[in-house]
């Protein structure tokens, strides 16, 4: 007995690896739309670069890049990403896909929604009826995105009553809660299409071209420090620019609803 | 209560099927938190004995401060440990973010205080006993210390096993100094929130199951090679 737990052990610690990777950070929502496990054993075998994923929110990844801990990110907030590159934290800003954000809520739609005729209308009958709503409150391009949209129906989140409740947490966790509240949230479509516990909880407001949520890839300033990989992150950025990533980007589905549209420029 | 079963029955099938991925993220927990344990056990036991045999000025503001630090919010320290090892950090040439190394140096500091004092408690009883024949012997400090860890072993054992209770379930450091990488520093807790994440109970909940079980068999198997709780042997 003794021996075979000393074998265990030391078996334990045999194994050792160290290929060659470039680290990536990356939003929760683009993570839990499931397309990373398409796209990268698909750069494994194109490139043969390991890219390793960390998943954080958009103000995370954007932070992880501003101390070059991350060869590069790929996020989704127009406005951050923009002040990142001209505070010379990026080298570039690439679009690479879009999607877009959806409203989900409660099946019996207290606040009438899913009539509404922009989200605007749909945020202010929400404020209207002061039904429970999630916010992520995390400082993420989907909570980003989702002050704008108050904005534009004329409304502050800070003033909000208790009815506005902000988790301060990623997509899942913020879907979850919602499910647990039965409240509304704001989501891109992908991770509410892939998320697993839908209870209670429907898509009730979506189209609107506010909601339009584009992804970009941007390259860490390889001026920051030695370690960075910046060979790495372009050659990872003209995949994802080509052809092929176009096809499994556009080709993504879940229950046959199509989630992503590549729409990357050809310099 | 029907998630619980569903977590049931994918704990089994995932360990009756030697799922590849679960092997991988269980083994890695196991290498991550038992050097974090050992290498804390180096550090914490003696720490723990020598605050019990010697006497000095600020021993009790010593003693109290670890004692505080048990409390310790593990965010808290992945944070602290994430900016020392950022390469904008003072120790950033290591290169050692989003590594195991990370997470075990992050272990090391949740668990420190925590098996220092158990083992500070439990010497201290047990100096009690002993101060007269070791004083009358005329040991060493060194001797003391050395004869206190040798027959306070099993009290030692409970204090590493509260630490390792303590690491292997942790999971705000680690997501933080770790980041989750898959097939690089993803273990089993960061697995489980991730799962959470995605809304899949079932499986996060089998993770869960397999954690327990891990644990279960860690101490049996400490237990074994202590040779404590045993026959003829307490």
């Amino acid at each position: 007995m003794k021996k075979l737990i000393l074998a265990a052990i030391a078996v334990l610690w045999a194994q050792a690896c160290n290929a060659d990777a470039m680290r990536m950070a990356v939003t929760t929502s683009f993570d839990s739309s499931g397309l990373a496990e398409v796209l990268l054993p698909a750069i494994k075998e194109d490139l043969d670069l390991d890219v390793r994923l960390l998943v954080v929110g958009t103000g995370q990844a954007l932070r992880l890049g501003e101390a070059g801990d991350v060869d590069a990110v790929l996020v989704h907030s127009k406005a951050a990403e923009k002040a990142f590159v001209a505070a010379g934290h990026g080298t570039h800003r690439r679009e690479i896909m879009y999607n877009d954000f959806v409203i989900i809520g409660p099946v019996a739609d207290p606040a009438q929604i899913s009539v509404a005729s922009s989200a605007a209308v749909a945020v202010q009958k929400i404020e209207d009826a002061q039904t429970p709503f999630v916010s992520r409150g995390d400082d993420s391009g989907t909570h980003k995105a989702e002050l704008k949209i108050w904005a534009s129906a004329g409304l502050d989140a800070d003033g909000f009553g208790p009815w506005y409740r902000a988790v301060g947490a990623g997509m899942g966790a913020a879907l979850n809660t919602a499910a647990g509240m039965q409240a509304y949230v704001l989501s891109d479509r992908a991770s509410w299409l892939n998320f697993g516990n839908k209870d209670g909880l429907a898509l009730l407001f979506s189209g609107d071209p506010v909601l339009f949520n584009q992804y970009a890839f941007l390259p860490v300033d390889p001026s920051k420090n030695a370690a960075l990989r910046n060979d790495l992150a372009m050659k990872l950025e003209d995949w994802l620019t080509s052809p092929r990533a176009a096809e499994l980007i556009n080709g993504y589905e879940i229950n046959g609803e199509k989630l992503f549209v590549f729409n990357a420029q050809n310099e | 209560m029907f998630e619980i079963m569903e977590g049931l029955k994918s704990a089994f099938w995932l360990v009756v099927t030697f799922d590849a991925e679960l092997w991988e993220i269980s083994l890695r927990s196991l290498r991550v938190t038992l050097t974090a344990l050992l290498v804390a056990s180096a550090i914490a036991i003696p720490l723990g004995t020598f605050l019990a045999v010697q006497r000095f000025r600020y021993r009790r503001t010593i003693i109290s401060f670890i004692n505080a630090l048990m409390g310790l919010p593990p965010v808290v320290v992945g944070l602290l440990v994430y900016i020392l090892l950022s390469r904008s950090g003072p120790f950033g040439v290591l290169n050692l973010l989003f590594t195991p190394t990370a997470m075990i140096i992050a272990q090391v500091i949740i668990i420190t205080p925590v098996i220092a004092s158990i083992a500070h408690q439990s010497m201290r009883e047990l100096w009690a006993e002993y101060h007269d024949l070791l004083i009358s012997l005329n040991t060493t400090k060194g001797q003391r210390i050395l004869t206190l860890i040798k027959d306070g072993r099993r009290n030692l054992l409970t204090a590493m096993l509260a630490g390792f209770g303590r690491a292997i379930g942790e999971v705000g450091a680690i997501m933080i100094v770790g980041g989750n990488i898959d097939h690089v520093t993803r273990v089993l807790t960061t697995a489980i929130a991730l799962e959470t994440g995605k809304g899949d109970f079932a499986l996060a909940l089998g993770l869960g199951f397999v954690l327990i079980g891990i644990a279960f068999v860690v101490n049996i198997a400490i237990h074994t090679l202590s040779q404590t709780e045993r026959e003829g042997r307490w």
